[in-house]
């Protein structure tokens, strides 16, 4: 058995590993499969400098409450699944330390203006299926793949990156859709995810796709809807500004870029 | 299939005054200019309806006249002049905004991820709007009240 350097084993952590502090979580509880009903539930779980909501949510399921409905993944602002509202704003639950929210209280509820699936998990079907409608791939009638040479690459240069790189970073966590005020309204709203994605495709050299892109978002549900409340931008955990995406979008409509 | 439970926060999405502590002043411009748009047209048409007096005769036109008056006809005045400056304003700036400019410049985007759309630019044309706004108030009710 490999045994440590003397010197290394007699230093120890100066982090106290052993909880003095605790943070009291309030997570709205629901399951609309069985009834209307919607409720509170506490709980009290130590914590420490680092602890991230997720981290107590995931706590409370391991020790007091298995049955808390959340949904998470990578724990580390990739995947984009455990968005939900924390003391009433939406945010990444990884991605939200306990410290940071200056409160001995957390309320943790299900993101707005997205059906809930039970608990803190929201269905993304309307939103993955209005990413869907503004075609988030590169359209080209030719393809990299050429009969005779072979493989090609579409080239573009640095600049061109820079123009859509920004919106490429979207991670679908849908906080955007749920903190803009026109979803809140209009739930055939195409949504600020979708708009930012369909500029970063438009702006990509690369992409022949733009008058068909145009086309989905030009409609009564579609662009014209944005009143720039700016709200998405204010929360999107990625610097995607989709608010950004939508208004350099629309100047593709009014004829100002081409 | 999950119910649609949700599926729209509804005008609470838009009402709630926690929302604008959350979001920034651009909701609270936002619902301001809802808000004042509504209100412009109520009185709009409210207009067109006092104004039609005048194919009553003189008397009737007069009279009518004498609605606004009144302290509180010269408070709803006021309270007019302010919507007129706060949704011009803030017209203005959305247009501008809205056609592209002055939102910043699409970039790769470092940690902390600031939104380049929501910027002093936009805060201070926001202030000076309700700056403006409460100066024309002000300024009408001096007249009015004198
Ligand atoms: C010079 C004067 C005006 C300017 C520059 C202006 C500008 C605007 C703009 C740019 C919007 C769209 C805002 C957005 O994207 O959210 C808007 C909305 C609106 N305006 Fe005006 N407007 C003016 C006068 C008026 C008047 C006189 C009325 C009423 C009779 C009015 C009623 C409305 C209404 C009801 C809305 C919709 C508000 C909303 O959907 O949130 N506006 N205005
Ligand atoms: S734009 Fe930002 S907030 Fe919206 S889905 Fe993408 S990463 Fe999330
Ligand atoms: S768990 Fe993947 S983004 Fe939070």
């Amino acid at each position: 058995m490999a045994t440590l350097h003397p010197k290394l084993s007699d230093e120890h952590s100066q982090t106290v590993v052993s909880s003095t502090k605790s943070v009291k979580i309030k997570i709205k509880r629901s399951n609309p499969n069985v009834n209307s009903e919607e409720r509170f539930d506490d709980f009290v779980v130590p914590i420490e400098k680092w602890t991230t909501v997720l981290d107590v949510l995931l706590d409370v399921k391991s020790h007091l409450d298995h049955s808390v409905g959340v949904r998470y993944s990578c724990r580390q602002a990739s995947c984009g699944s455990c968005g939900m509202k924390i003391n009433g704003k939406p945010a990444l639950a990884c991605f939200t330390k306990i410290s940071e929210l200056n409160s001995d209280t957390v309320t943790v509820e299900p993101m707005d203006n997205f059906p809930v699936v039970r608990d803190l998990a929201v269905s993304f079907e309307r939103m993955i299926n209005n990413h869907k409608k503004v075609m988030p791939y590169v359209i080209r009638d030719d393809s990299e793949i050429d009969p005779e040479s072979g493989m090609r690459e579409f080239l573009q240069s640095p600049e061109n990156v820079d123009k859509y790189i920004q919106f490429s970073s979207c991670i679908k966590c849908g906080l955007c859709n749920s903190a803009c005020p026109t979803m809140a309204m209009d739930k055939t709203f195409v949504g600020p995810q979708a708009l930012a994605q369909a500029y970063r495709y438009i702006a990509d050299e690369r992409d022949k796709g733009k008058n068909k892109r145009l086309k989905v978002i030009d409609e009564s549900h579609g662009i014209w809807r944005c009143h720039f409340a700016g709200s998405c931008s204010q929360v999107c955990p990625k610097g995607v500004d989709p608010a950004m995406g939508i208004q350099l979008l629309r100047g593709y409509l009014l004829g100002i870029r081409d | 299939m999950e119910r649609e439970t949700g599926a729209r926060e509804g005008l609470k999405g838009w009402i709630n005054p926690g929302k604008i502590g959350k979001f920034g002043i651009e909701r609270l411009a936002w619902l301001l200019m809802r808000l004042t748009g509504l209100g412009l047209l109520a009185y709009f048409i409210g207009h067109i309806y006092e104004t039609s007096h005048i194919l009553d005769g003189k008397a009737v036109w007069d009279k009518s006249l004498e609605m606004t008056q009144t302290t509180e006809g010269h408070l709803f005045l006021a309270l007019v002049i302010g919507m007129c400056v706060f949704h011009t304003g803030n017209g203005i700036r959305l247009m501008i905004a809205q056609m592209g400019y002055g939102i910043g410049k699409a970039e790769r985007p470092d940690y902390p991820y600031k939104p380049q759309s929501i910027n002093m630019k936009g805060k201070a044309c926001i202030y000076a709007t309700l700056g403006m706004a409460a100066l024309a108030m002000w300024y009408g009710m001096a007249v009015m009240f004198a």
